[in-house]
């Protein structure tokens, strides 16, 4: 990819908080069109990066050139406008203000943007419909519920038809339905108005649906392509048992067959090339212990495993539901 | 054009949002009016004035006190909703817009600025009933000096608001710094025969100014009225000053991103 085929290209790019450092050295670049996540437990570097990359933060060092304009030490004003025009940014914590309705946010944001009169009535009502709102346009957006905030949020950091969309963590508090709907609308953008979008996520099944991710562990960049090409990278299958007593069975399966097993969740995991090889030795080694074998394709997860060493959720104690951004703030 | 429009946006904001709030409404003008009518019937057996020949009772000698403080308490209620924009994440979405931070600041200080003469206005409506009576013209004149002053407090209680956390640290704050600060104005008690010290802090005070213009032009022409007060001229000077320079500290502050960028 050439120079100007880029919307994003992050070089060394590092950032400390006192003396914790939250990126180490990161680097990678997004391509025009490209829908990029950033994988990673909370804590991770990943919100880092995105205050970076939305002019909210200055790196300690190196620097990241988004659409072409370069982010260092001391960007100029002209710099850090040219970026703001450029970009819509969709935070993880609602940027609304609840005591103004929908609409009213909208029309707020539009001024920001340098729109007004008629130009702005007609991209609101655009957007309204876009993401199904025009219902409750008048409605005070401290009366709606966090999936219908999410949709408003999106149509706010959409409304100047940004070139690079930049998100954190989309998908937190949408439902399955609404999370469909999400990937179908940035598809569709990245189609019809060739959006870049990058995405910070914790979740595995996001990271899946983009067409590459960069996995953030403790401030590196560990891992960067495609979901499938990472999982490739496994070289095997993940055999997975369920058992009444799954921690004495993983016990016994290393004892005895010396393989390295995980218990999580209540099931026991392993990685084996040409894993269904495998199952029937374990049936007859174990039997009355096993309810079930599945013999499964890698995932994000192994991915992650395999590259750092640990589990992905051991990073991110609390798991999912704890995904505020205040982690990394300190 | 860019840069106005979004002052604007801002400004309407601040508008929307306090008339949705009945409480702050009622906040910001019930409770100045309760003081001036508490501590004005209190004092009124006790206080002489130094001024006026002690033909001013206290009700009278605090009223222009009084309009300064609902200029200084609106401009303190609308500016702790900066502290609420950041915590809430509003304000996130305001700072990665493609807009100067000189308009964000301006836009928040003519939003509180405002609502702070509004109800300023409102009070001074009350005037005839301690004897002031204003001509159009001093009324105006009046008005225009509460956008002034109302404009240096709400930008000097940004300047706080910016860099502070919580609500409750900006109370603190408030009490220890913006409260004396009217306190030391010639707005409770006048300057003469205080102790020297005193007398040098409200010498200071760019407030002590501003509440002079405005006894000054409430009293036109009223000699007694404006004994040991300073000039008008120079009242309005200092001002003018303080308004311009609390703008400027606040454009600055606004400017500088901590570390953690918020």
């Amino acid at each position: 990819m050439s120079a100007t085929d880029l919307a994003v290209e992050v070089q060394d790019l590092r950032h400390r908080y006192g003396e914790r450092e939250a990126l180490k050295g990161v680097s990678f670049a997004v391509g025009r069109g490209e829908i990029f996540g950033l994988l990673g437990p909370n804590g991770g570097g990943k919100t880092t990066l995105f205050r970076i990359l939305s002019t909210l933060m200055i790196p300690t060092s190196g620097r990241a050139v988004v659409l072409g304009s370069v982010l260092d030490q001391a960007p100029s004003q002209g710099t850090l406008h040219a970026i703001r025009k450029a970009i819509g940014v969709v935070f993880q914590a609602f940027s609304l203000d609840k005591k103004l309705t929908v609409r009213e946010n909208l029309m707020h944001q539009g001024h920001l943007y340098g729109l007004s009169g008629s130009a702005l009535r007609g991209r609101i009502h655009e957007m309204l419909e876009r993401f199904r709102l025009s219902d409750r346009a008048s409605d005070r957006v401290g009366t709606l519920s966090g999936g219908l905030c999410r949709r408003v949020e999106l149509a706010k950091g959409l409304l100047h038809r940004p070139s690079l969309l930049l998100m954190d963590e989309p998908a937190t508090g949408l439902d399955p339905g609404a999370r469909h709907d999400l990937w179908e609308y940035l598809q569709a953008l990245r189609k019809q108005d060739s959006v870049t979008v990058l995405m910070t996520t914790h979740l595995l099944e996001e990271a899946e649906r983009c067409d590459r991710i960069g996995i953030l562990s403790r401030g590196e960049m560990v891992a960067l392509d495609s979901p499938e090409a990472l999982k490739a990278r496994i070289g095997g299958d993940v055999l997975s048992i369920e058992s009444p007593a799954p921690e004495q069975l993983a016990a016994a399966i290393r004892e005895k067959l010396g393989a390295e097993v995980q218990v999580m969740d209540g099931s026991i995991r392993l990685e084996r090339p040409e894993a269904h090889r495998f199952v029937p030795t374990l049936i007859e080694s174990f039997s009355g212990q096993i309810s079930a074998v599945t013999v499964g394709r890698p995932t994000l997860e192994d991915v992650f495993i395999q590259l750092t060493g640990h589990r992905f959720w051991d990073e991110d104690a609390a798991g999912g539901e704890r995904a505020s951004a205040g982690v990394e703030k300190r | 054009m860019n840069l106005a429009l979004a002052s604007y946006t801002l400004w309407w904001r601040e508008q929307v949002r306090f008339f949705r709030q009945g409480s702050r409404v009622f906040g910001a003008f019930v409770q100045p009016l309760m003081f001036w009518a508490l501590f004005g019937s209190g004092l009124r057996a006790s206080f002489h004035a130094p001024v006026g020949g002690g033909r001013i009772g206290y009700l009278e000698y605090f009223f222009p006190g009084t309009v300064v403080m609902i200029l200084l308490f609106t401009a303190i209620f609308s500016t702790i909703s900066v502290i609420e924009d950041r915590r809430e994440g509003f304000l996130q979405g305001v700072l990665v817009a493609p807009v100067p931070r000189s308009a964000v600041v301006l836009g928040k200080v003519m939003g509180g600025t405002t609502l702070a003469v509004l109800q300023g206005t409102l009070l001074l409506a009350l005037s005839p009933l301690v004897g002031i009576h204003l001509t159009a013209i001093s009324f105006s004149e009046a008005v225009a000096l509460q956008m002034l002053v109302a404009f240096a407090l709400t930008a000097l209680s940004f300047c706080i608001a910016w860099r502070i956390e919580s609500t409750q640290g900006f109370h603190a704050i408030m009490t220890l710094f913006l409260m004396p600060l009217w306190l030391l104005s010639g707005a409770f008690f006048p300057a003469k025969g205080v102790p020297g010290w005193l007398g040098f802090l409200m010498q200071i005070n760019p407030l002590t100014y501003s509440v002079a213009a405005m006894r000054r032009i409430l009293y036109p022409g009223d000699i007694q009225q404006a004994t040991d007060l300073p000039p008008l001229g120079a009242s309005l000077a200092v001002t003018l000053a303080f308004a311009l320079a609390a703008f400027t500290v606040a454009s600055l502050l606004a400017r500088r991103r901590g570390k953690d960028g918020r």
